[in-house]
């Protein structure tokens, strides 16, 4: 029963691989060509890299409701009921070395995280990487026993998890006026796009290191 | 056969084993794991095919990098679902995997 099950999914799976393939290979050429619109508009999106371009500027709704979604997701695990006992919450690790070395890395992760926002201006970066970096600091504090889990995120934790999208709201809500989602004033789109990417960082890191950070406490108190 | 194509064949090697893997693995710990290949792979599609004309396209990416921090967020859910059903049932097996017996050696 068993061998027989396997063997139809795999052999679906392999006939549905062969179609895919053959018909990414048949594939034609896309009629818009997306590449040439982006740079000829880049002058006016107020960056110069086109991915963040794109990301904040000509889908910048994409990136407003992917927030939206991922702080939708750490309410649902911090929704989720706790099983709470007597166990104190320990740290998983109290090495020494590794404790000193996470205390000379983590300011090192924060400046690069400043630094991987602001280059996401110009050249590769941006807020998703400057925010997984900092989850990285936050996570790695953990790991070495200096930063205690949540159990509950106080009022400063949830206004940083929520200003990313509370932000990137007030920005959409007040530029609405002109008719249009999320279309920056010409002149303005560079100095909006940084407010908003500097609380995205901040929130995305928070959210990021929180999925983390979350899951860990529940799981040491059972 | 390009660069580009060499990628997103890739890509749909990797859906496909993920596709297999969601449905023949009965952990769910496994389950999500073969959800995230599958993930990994459409990405691989959308990047590959996107560069077949030679130039990198900055409209895939975006979403590529969009799509990434999505999946990590469904990820985080799943794993805190799939551990609540743990320490409900004592099981990271669906209900559904349990009624057929046969289906229960890993």
């Amino acid at each position: 029963m068993r061998t027989l099950l396997n063997v139809t999914v795999l052999f679906l799976a392999s006939a549905l691989g062969l179609v895919l393939g053959w018909l990414i290979l048949d594939l034609p050429v896309a009629a818009v060509h997306l590449p040439e619109q982006v740079t000829a508009l880049l002058e006016m999106s107020g960056v110069v890299h086109p991915v963040t371009a794109v990301l904040l500027n000509f889908r910048g709704y994409d990136t407003l409701l992917e927030i939206a979604v991922l702080l939708l997701a750490l309410l649902g695990i911090l929704a989720l009921p706790r099983h709470v006992s007597d166990h104190q919450h320990r740290s998983p690790s109290a090495n020494p070395v590794l404790q000193t070395l996470t205390r000379v890395l983590a300011p090192l992760m924060l400046l690069v995280a400043g630094y991987v926002l602001w280059a996401g201006a110009h050249r590769p970066g941006g807020a998703f990487q400057a925010g997984a970096v900092l989850a990285g600091a936050g996570v790695l504090l953990h790991l070495a026993g200096l930063l205690p889990a949540w159990a509950t995120p106080g009022r400063t934790l949830r206004a940083g998890l929520a200003v990313g999208l509370l932000v990137f709201i007030a920005v959409a809500v007040a530029l609405m006026a002109q008719g249009t989602l999320l279309q920056y004033p010409l002149g303005w789109a560079g100095a909006l796009i940084l407010m908003i990417e500097a609380s995205l960082t901040l929130s995305l890191g928070l959210i990021l290191a929180g999925f983390y950070l979350v899951l860990t406490d529940s799981r040491t108190r059972v | 056969m390009s660069t580009a194509l060499v990628y997103a064949l890739t890509g749909t090697a990797l859906f496909v084993l993920g596709v297999a893997g969601l449905i023949l693995q009965p952990h769910l710990l496994r389950k999500i794991l073969a959800f995230n290949i599958m993930g990994s792979g459409i990405f691989l599609v959308l990047v590959g095919l996107a560069q077949r004309a030679g130039t990198p396209d900055p409209v895939p990416q975006a979403m590529v990098l969009t799509g990434i921090v999505v999946a990590i967020a469904a990820t985080a859910l799943a794993l805190a679902l799939a551990r609540q059903l743990l320490d409900m049932c004592g099981e990271m097996r669906l209900p559904e995997e349990k009624t057929g017996k046969d289906r229960l050696d890993v």
